[in-house]
């Protein structure tokens, strides 16, 4: 009984790092639902693919360069960043844009094409096994909390609470402050209003989606660094979970998927720890269905009324 | 003009470039327990080439397009005259055919009318009704695994087992559907696939009574009034159908057995769908999508409308999967991911949502192409997105979409 607290404490740690990549990937789901409606299907593919895109940039750079770990994995980020946001950009032009303003299962129905189309289209490229990531942070903070089990805290999992939450800060600063924030903070109000007002609302939606995959590629790197493999199917569940996320903080609002991701983080680990991991994805597939039918806007969204 | 279409035309290319260059240009290879990459700059170049030239001529396919998209086919009318003559006939030609054919080539066919089932049921669903089901699959699953389960637990044959699988495959689509119907569209999408996937991870994880991954094998074939396609009888003192039509035992019996059924289930499937939707419920289905506020106020029950259209695809679902079970002679959680949901999906899509013969010829395209062209089974599911992304893009309502007495008023 006495392990209880220091077991609990790993366990709320281990959620926490998880909740945060959820988090980062829930945040493109809600900003695009909040501007547009859609439900962006293709982004949890996005996040797979800034994580092969990290991946191709180690190796590129390669694991005995000597060049300092910080550096290798701000480069790593950056590329993913930039080339993940590039296809955010792509898919918007290529598979959106062309059904924007038809009906929502138009929309719908291309985006779940344009998944199945990004996932065999990297298991084309790179091949559809497991593909190995070189650990590049290893080590962890060892706590005695005065029973026979510590509490590990890796680096690789602090790195990715850390970034997490500085981009959490950078994000809502941003919104909250940039010109861009408040063009877009104006058309997930009334996007017509906002046309008329003179923002480009075009170039508002493509940046929503570029800055959605631009925070779903660092999720991607962080999480190839911390597990050291990937293939090309897991932006599936991931992508479901994070739209999970979303849905739990309430859809179109930005604190709402940050608190929705660590929240199902939280419940996933507890869940795996205490029930049984088997049915760690039933519970956040449950968890998905119950907030949908009995609180469909989620903690700290706002009801949407329909009109005819 | 032409300095912006240039323009536009390089920074397509510059973004093609970037885009193939992670996936296609460097090639991740795996040595042993090195990695390295491998630079393919041809790829690059020739598809950021590519996109250029396309972009560059893109002004002037405007014009043809926008020509041919006008006068793409639309469902002939078939000759009221005369009509039943031909399905007739139709059908006819389809129950004789496999007598006349090879092995593989009925075998094919009669995937073609699993597909075909399965398309028509989830048609009544996303077709009709205008509800987007991405949790197909786990009807289908509940179907096969209430014939295997009957099987393996109670010893249960095939025919006895077939309205049972149908019944508990609506019950499921009747229990699931009922608190989730009132969610509006990409919500309910989203929780129907959230059901299929639990469904299906259920069954890997109650091991004890499903058999978790591995599944069920060992499922009878189908008998024929009471007597069994096999060499042997398996039980002793019974006879086998071909003893009992003084035949020499033959592989090509079972398969076309299957194949025969199968069509029986397709059509059986069709007849049903057909008249549903001349009746007032499936009137109400079609109102229902098109306008769900104003069909509220003309005093229509949404939810229960809704389920029925459900429970339907569910229960068709239902028999496809029984029908599965037999042919496959074993289950197993593989065969039901979300994938499978997408394909029936991409289907009914393909066809035209609500067009019965749309999603029919839709189905033998999308399982007769991958078939015949094995070496490119690695594109299939590459295809399958693109089409369904093209198909949204270009032709929303499908290749053959139904046609519907209407009047448009002008604004």
């Amino acid at each position: 009984m006495s392990e209880l607290i220091p077991q609990l404490t790993q366990q709320i740690f281990n959620g926490l790092s998880l909740g945060a990549i959820y988090a980062l990937i829930a945040i493109g789901y809600t900003m695009v639902y909040g501007i547009i409606g859609m439900i962006n299907f293709a982004h949890g593919e996005i996040y797979m693919i800034g994580a092969y895109v990290g991946l191709v940039t180690l190796t590129a750079i390669g694991t005995g360069s000597g060049l300092p770990l910080p550096f290798v994995i701000a480069a790593m980020l950056l590329v993913a960043i930039v080339v993940t946001g590039i296809y955010g950009f792509s898919v918007e032009r290529v598979a959106y844009r062309p059904v924007r303003g038809s009906q929502r299962l138009v929309a719908l129905i291309s985006a779940i094409g344009m998944s199945i189309f990004l996932q065999n289209w990297v298991a084309l490229g790179q091949g559809a096994r497991d593909m190995a990531v070189p650990s590049l942070v290893s080590g962890s903070l060892q706590f005695h909390m005065g029973t026979d089990f510590d509490v590990t805290l890796p680096y690789s999992r602090i790195m990715i609470i850390v970034v997490t939450v500085l981009l959490m800060i950078a994000l809502s600063l941003f919104i909250k402050y940039s010109r861009m924030g408040r063009a877009s903070r104006a058309c997930s109000q009334d996007m017509h209003m906002a046309n008329l007002l003179g923002i480009d609302t075009n170039r508002v939606i493509s940046f929503t989606f570029v800055l959605g995959a631009m925070l779903a590629a660092v999720g991607g790197v962080l999480i190839a660094i911390t597990v050291g493999k990937l293939n090309p199917f897991i932006g599936f569940l991931a992508g479901i979970k994070a739209f999970t996320a979303a849905v739990l903080g309430g859809i179109g609002s930005i604190p709402g998927a940050m608190l929705g991701g660590v929240l199902l983080g939280l419940a996933e680990t507890l869940a795996a720890a205490y029930i049984s991991s088997q049915y760690k994805d039933i519970v956040a597939f449950a968890l998905l269905v119950l907030i949908l039918l009995f609180r469909p806007t989620g903690l700290l969204g706002k009801p949407e009324v329909e009109k005819v | 003009m032409a300095n912006n279409t240039l323009k536009n035309a390089f920074m397509a290319a510059v973004l093609t470039a970037v885009i193939m260059m992670p996936v296609f240009g460097l090639q991740l290879i795996r040595q042993g327990v090195q990695t390295h990459l491998e630079p393919r700059w041809d790829i690059v170049g020739g598809a950021a080439a590519v996109v250029f030239v396309f972009q560059l001529i893109r002004p002037w396919l405007a014009a043809p397009l926008k020509r041919l998209k006008s006068h793409m086919p639309v469902l002939p009318s078939a000759p009221t005259k005369g009509r039943k003559w031909l399905i007739l006939l139709i059908i006819a030609a389809a129950v004789i055919w496999p007598f006349f054919s090879g092995r593989s080539s009925v075998d094919i066919a009669t995937l073609v009318l699993i597909y075909v089932m399965l398309g028509l049921g989830l048609n009544i669903v996303v077709g009709f009704a205008g509800l987007l089901d991405l949790g197909f699959v786990g009807f289908y699953a509940v179907g096969a695994y209430t014939y295997a389960l009957l099987y393996h637990w109670a010893g249960w044959g095939f025919w006895e087992a077939l309205p049972f699988s149908g019944a508990v495959s609506a019950l499921f689509g009747f229990v699931l559907g009922f608190p989730v119907l009132r969610l509006r569209g990409d919500y309910l999408a989203i929780v129907t696939l959230g059901f299929g996937e639990i469904i299906r991870l259920l069954l890997i994880n109650l091991n004890f009574f499903t058999g978790g991954p591995d599944g069920i094998s060992g499922i009878p074939k189908p008998t024929v009034f009471g007597y069994e396609m096999t060499r042997r009888a398996s039980e002793e003192g019974t006879q086998t159908f071909h003893q009992l039509m003084g035949w020499t035992f033959d592989n090509q019996h079972m398969v076309n057995y299957l194949y025969l059924m199968a069509l029986v289930l397709a059509l059986v499937t069709l007849f049903v769908s057909t008249r549903l939707i001349r009746m007032p419920v499936g009137r109400a289905w079609e109102a229902l999508r098109e306008d769900e506020i104003a069909c509220r106020s003309l005093g229509l029950n949404p939810t229960r409308i809704k389920l029925s259209a459900f429970t339907l695809g569910a229960m068709f679902a239902g028999f496809g999967g029984a029908f599965f079970a037999a042919r496959q002679g074993m289950v197993n959680p593989e065969s039901f991911t979300f994938i499978e949901s997408a394909l029936i999906l991409a289907i009914v899509v393909l066809g035209g949502m609500g067009s019965q013969i749309g999603v029919i010829l839709a189905a033998i395209l999308l399982t007769v192409l991958p078939e015949i062209a094995r070496e490119f089974a690695e594109y299939r599911m590459l295809m399958f997105g693109l089409v369904m992304v093209l198909m949204m893009m270009w032709r929303p309502q499908g290749l053959l979409p139904m046609k519907r007495p209407q009047v448009e008023l002008s604004k």
